[in-house]
Formats: C-alpha cells, sequence, structure tokens
C-alpha cells in the first residue's frame, strides 16, 4: 500500500518543467552543432563525390570521343596519302613514259641531224674535190696537149671551152655514181 | 517476514521508480539523473559526429563512411522517401532527431545507466514540440495562416460531412499528432523500463521466497530480462526510426499542395 501512496505523488505523465526547459536547451544545442557543422558538411562531400564520379566519367567520354576523332583523322590522312601516293605513281610512270618519248624523239632526231650533216659535208667536200680535181686535169691535161702538141696550142685560148666541155662530160658522169654511192 | 523481504528488494516495482531523488543532496529536487543522461546523450552524439567528421575525405574512411550512413540512412530512407526532394532540407534535422532519440533510449539497456531519459515525458514532449513547432512555422510559411489551417482541416468531402470532419481534423493537426508523438516514445520507454525491472526484481523476490521451489523460478526471471533487454534493443531503435518517420510524414503532409 505504501508505493500506491507514494505513486499518488508522481505523475508520468506530468512532465516537470525544469526538464523542459533542459530539454529544449539541449536537445537545441545538439540540432544547432549538427545542422551547422556536421550535416551540411557531409552533403557537401556527397556533393564532391557525385562531382568527382561524374566529372571522371565525363573526362573519360571526352577522352573516348577525342580518341575516336584523332582515329578517324589518322584513318582519313592515311586514305589521302594512299590516294596521293597512287596518283604520284600514276604521274611518275606517266612522265617516265613522256620522258622516254622524249629522249626517243631527240635521238632520233640527232641522228637524223648528224647523219645529213655528215651527208651534207661529205657533199661539199666532194664537190670541193671534183672543183680541184677538175681544174687540176684540165690543167694536166692542157699541160700534156701542149707538152705533146707544142707551145702553140697554149696560145689558143678558145680552145680551152673545148677542154671544159669535155671534162663537164666526164664530170657529170662521175658525180652520178658518187651520189648514188 | 515477507515484509521484510519486499523491504529488501522493493517489489513490484511502481511509478516512483522512474523518479529518481536528486543528484546531490543540496540540488533541486528535479536535478536528477535523466537530467544527466539527457546530457550525456547530447555528447556521446556530438563527439562521436564531431570526431569521425572531423576531417571529411571524398574517398572516406570507414569512421566517416559509418557516420556518412547514418546520416544517409535517415536522408533517403526518411527525407527522400517520406517528403520527396523537397524533404532533403529538413534531413540534418531529422538525422539529429534521430540520432538523439536512439542513443538515449539505448540507454534503457546499457549497464549502470539503465534507464532512458525519454522515460520522463519531458523529453519526449520536447521533441514532439519542436517537430510540432517546425510543422506548423513550415505550414504557415508555404499556405499562409489562413490558407493552412484551412489546409490541414479541411477535407475535400461533401458539405454535410464536413461538421463531422472539422473537429476530427483540427484535433488531429493540432492536438493529436503531437500528442501521440511524444506519448508513443515515452511510453515505450516507460513500459520498458518497467518490463526489466519487472524480472530482475521479480528474481530477487524469487530468490527470497520462503518455498524452495519458488527459488529456481528466478533464473526463469533472470533469463526474461536478458531475453526482454535485446527486445529493448529493438524497441529502442524501432521507436527512435517511428518518432522520425512520422515527423517526415507530418511535414509532408503540411507541405503537400493538396490533400
Amino acid at each position: 500500500m505504501l508505493f500506491l501512496a507514494e505513486g499518488a505523488e508522481h505523475n508520468p505523465i506530468i512532465p516537470i518543467w525544469q526538464e523542459i526547459v533542459l530539454g529544449f536547451i539541449a536537445f537545441g544545442i545538439l540540432c544547432y552543432v549538427l545542422m551547422k557543422f556536421v550535416f551540411p558538411r557531409m552533403e557537401e562531400t556527397f556533393r564532391a563525390r557525385v562531382d568527382a564520379i561524374e566529372g571522371g566519367i565525363k573526362r573519360a567520354e571526352e577522352a573516348q570521343a577525342e580518341a575516336n576523332r584523332l582515329l578517324e583523322q589518322y584513318k582519313q590522312q592515311l586514305a589521302e596519302a594512299r590516294t596521293e601516293a597512287a596518283s604520284i605513281r600514276d604521274e611518275a610512270r606517266a612522265d617516265a613514259q613522256g620522258i622516254r618519248e622524249d629522249i626517243l624523239t631527240k635521238a632520233r632526231e640527232e641522228s637524223d641531224r648528224i647523219i645529213a650533216a655528215g651527208r651534207e659535208a661529205l657533199q661539199t667536200e666532194r664537190q670541193t674535190i671534183v672543183r680541184q680535181l677538175r681544174a687540176e686535169i684540165g690543167s694536166l691535161a692542157v699541160d700534156l696537149a701542149g707538152r705533146i702538141v707544142g707551145e702553140s696550142l697554149e696560145e689558143e685560148a678558145r680552145r680551152r671551152g673545148t677542154v671544159e666541155r669535155f671534162l663537164d662530160e666526164i664530170g657529170d658522169g662521175a658525180a652520178g655514181t658518187a651520189g648514188r654511192r | 517476514m515477507s515484509g521484510l523481504v519486499l523491504a529488501e528488494v522493493p517489489f513490484p516495482p511502481s511509478v516512483d521508480d522512474i523518479f529518481p531523488p536528486s543528484l546531490w543532496e543540496s540540488a533541486p529536487e528535479w536535478l536528477t539523473k535523466f537530467s544527466l543522461f539527457l546530457w550525456l546523450a547530447v555528447a556521446v552524439v556530438l563527439i562521436y559526429f564531431l570526431v569521425s567528421y572531423r576531417d571529411p575525405k571524398i574517398v572516406p574512411t570507414k569512421k566517416q563512411w559509418l557516420a556518412e550512413s547514418i546520416y544517409g540512412f535517415v536522408r533517403e530512407g526518411v527525407a527522400k522517401d517520406v517528403i520527396g526532394h523537397e524533404g532533403l532540407r529538413f534531413a540534418p534535422y531529422l538525422a539529429s532527431l534521430f540520432c538523439f532519440i536512439l542513443v538515449g533510449n539505448i540507454f534503457s539497456i546499457v549497464p549502470l545507466i539503465q534507464v532512458s531519459p525519454n522515460a520522463h515525458i519531458a523529453f519526449p514532449a520536447v521533441l514532439a514540440l519542436s517537430t510540432y513547432g517546425l510543422y506548423l512555422y513550415q505550414g504557415f510559411k508555404k499556405h499562409g495562416f489562413v490558407g493552412y489551417l484551412k489546409h490541414a482541416t479541411v477535407l475535400p468531402a461533401p458539405w454535410f460531412m464536413q461538421p463531422l470532419l472539422l473537429p476530427i481534423e483540427a484535433l488531429q493537426a493540432f492536438i493529436l499528432q503531437p500528442v501521440t508523438l511524444a506519448l508513443r516514445l515515452f511510453a515505450n520507454m516507460f513500459a520498458g523500463h518497467m518490463l526489466l525491472l519487472v524480472f530482475t526484481l521479480g528474481g530477487f523476490a524469487l530468490l527470497n521466497a520462503e518455498s524452495l521451489f519458488l527459488k529456481p523460478v528466478a533464473l526463469v526471471s533472470w533469463a526474461m530480462t536478458i531475453a526482454l533487454t535485446f527486445f529493448e534493443l529493438l524497441i529502442a531503435a524501432l521507436q527512435a526510426y517511428v518518432f522520425t518517420l512520422l515527423t517526415a510524414n507530418y511535414l509532408a503532409g503540411t507541405l503537400a499542395e493538396e490533400h
């Protein structure tokens, strides 16, 4: 019976007002410190973490894109280089062909020219020789005839026309043979 | 003879067991170990978080990770799930509430403390009043004074139902919600303390019994104490969670655009 009598002294659902005041102070301090110094820093850390992860992914994506771009560029450059090499080869082949033809043409022309020049020189030489021979033979023949017939013939200069004509007839025959050679 | 035994070990426990004498002789009557444990709970929570979050890193240490997990649990599991994305700004308050109640409740099974400050109605009342103040303030801020009164009491129902609904809703929003919040926590902690006392002291009472057959039953009683201690741990965590969840729930109701 004693505890019942004592129980009446305290009612457990009637708060002690000093404890309420104390509770507000304590809970207030707790909330203030946690909400000011702890949880916002956690939020900050969470954010930084999200940034770090997302940033990492983004950086990786950028690097991937850059690599792809470079690969594409290299491929394109390679293809260009190949095409260029092929065209250079074709050109070179064409050039070589052209040069060979040029050289051949020039060589042929040169040879023709040399042959022609030689032929001309021969012709000139022959004519000179023929002319000299003619003069020499004429004078020799006249000398000979003069020695045989006597000095009287020397004076008869008009007879020279006869000698010349005779020699021309012989020369024409000789020249015709030389030209054909 | 039986009176002598009861004098040795007070049995059965009474309401007075949660009204211990003041801390020292000349101290005021209200300054009991409950006030001491209140400050102890505050100190435990503060020191834990300040120490483990002294130097936060992006890649957390184990200690930091644990502290973040506690906050993350309330942030994701309560604030975000119950209130939605807008609820994230209440996460710090909800987490403070959760940690404080949890630590306070667990005091009920910590050796040498063995009673939760929340077994005194004053402290759950403080917490409930804080929540009450918070959701009233948020309601008035969002809907305006009259707007919030209407928001909290008028349901979309036929006009002839309103005379019935209005008083119920008003009672619910402005009285029952905070009162039940405080009473639920207090009653759970108070009852848990009483249960542990009954079986612990009951064991001694049985041991002191005159009948030889009753003495071994004391062991059963103490085994019950151990079992109930684990149960009390469950209750402690559950009540902390329930209090936080309901606070979030009331905030969500206040912040909702429509019913």
